[in-house]
């Protein structure tokens, strides 16, 4: 049977995206796929935000890639726990890096919300902070409360090393809110942000 | 120069020259003695990042991140991995991401573990499949030339490209019960 901590959420993923990102205005956001892509996307669209319709696991490496690239600039990653489940070996490979710059932000609702709702490992036993901490991001904690989007907010601005909040959301089915899914469009709209060429 | 590179073939010290000409700034990997030589040389490298990876599939989206970014990267890895990358390369065609892989071959000459073999003979068809150019070397002198060529195919042309780099040029592992 299930032993989550977002079994009593009570925290609404997308005020909770939306507090986090207006006071984050510059900060370059990578999605992972579904729920968390919507979210991003319902708290208003942005240059600086890359969605991803698909390569689930490969949000938090995108975030690295781009935190080594960038390493001047706010990296966020928002994502979700299956897909955080799914590139684990990620978190440990960010570990061994340690880039001052990249936040993952896990909206845990303890499901595979997009597919059914069926129970994620995050419901059956993994503590995915705890996992985060072992892999060497010592700054990794849980968020229970709305209010402590504060604490997010000062974490990815202090950017004294990787951080991990795991964020423990309500599991509701919300309605929809679908960005482009022209991936191309997406990456040069983003690149361009940062002054580079759109290819 | 270690006692290492110095006694590395001539061809590994080739790919390395070829990432620094072509201004390669992260170059991650799942290692293979192929790839060791540039590993160490990327490893001492300032103006380089080495970042090893648990799986080779994060090596897909990190280079990805990369190019986001402004910074050109390659993946390092052996034949095997190829087949851990699958989905993940589908952010290179959605994104039309420039992507270089330069992959060990295992399983193909004088291969002592038959475990290697399967995905070794769909090493190149997988790749092809998911849409990326692949180009193989397999005379020591051509290696160089050819990198290059990936890199500026990706670099300056878009296009997702791996290099194979034959079995034959690392040699017949010595296999020696303990």
């Amino acid at each position: 049977m299930s032993n989550l901590k977002s079994n009593a959420a009570t925290i609404e993923r997308r005020e909770f995206v939306t507090a986090l990102l207006n006071e984050l205005p510059k900060a370059l956001v990578i999605t992972g796929l579904g729920s968390s892509c919507y979210d991003v996307y319902a708290a208003g669209d942005r240059d600086r935000n890359f969605y991803l319709w698909g390569a689930m696991g490969g949000a938090a490496m995108i975030g690295l890639g781009l935190a080594i690239a960038q390493p001047n600039e706010q990296v966020v990653v928002v994502t979700g726990d299956g897909e955080q489940l799914m590139g684990l070996g990620s978190l440990s490979t960010i570990g061994a890096q340690q880039p001052k710059n990249l936040t993952i932000v896990i909206l845990d609702n303890g499901h595979f919300g997009e597919t059914g709702m069926q129970y994620s490992h995050t419901n059956l036993g993994t503590d995915l902070c705890a996992v985060a901490k072992a892999c060497g991001i010592q700054n990794s904690f849980q968020v229970s409360d709305a209010k402590d989007v504060s604490k997010v907010v000062q974490t990815v601005r202090a950017a004294n090393g990787p951080a991990v909040a795991q964020v423990f959301v309500k599991a509701d089915d919300l309605p929809r809110a679908l960005p482009s899914r022209d991936g191309v469009y997406i990456k040069n709209r983003f690149r361009q942000s940062l002054g580079l060429a759109p290819f | 120069m270690s006692a290492d590179q110095s006694t590395a073939p001539v061809w590994q010290e080739d790919i390395f020259k070829a990432l620094k000409a072509a201004n390669i700034k992260q170059v991650c990997y799942v290692p293979d003695a192929g790839h060791a030589h540039v590993i160490r040389r990327v490893h001492a490298d300032p103006d380089m990042r080495a970042v090893v990876l648990t799986t080779e599939e994060e090596g897909v989206a990190m280079t990805s991140g990369a190019w986001l970014g402004g910074q050109r990267a390659v993946l390092l890895m052996q034949s095997s991995g190829v087949g851990n990358c699958i989905n993940m390369m589908s952010l290179l065609q959605s994104c039309r991401f420039p992507f270089v892989t330069l992959v060990t071959m295992r399983g193909e000459y004088a291969e002592f573990n038959p475990w290697q073999t399967p995905m070794s003979k769909a090493t190149q068809g997988s790749m092809e499949l998911m849409g990326i150019k692949v180009l193989r070397a397999s005379r020591p002198e051509e290696v160089g030339d050819i990198v290059g060529a990936a890199l500026d195919a990706a670099f300056e042309g878009g296009e997702p490209v791996a290099v194979l780099l034959s079995q034959s040029l690392i040699g017949r592992k010595k296999w020696v019960s303990k």
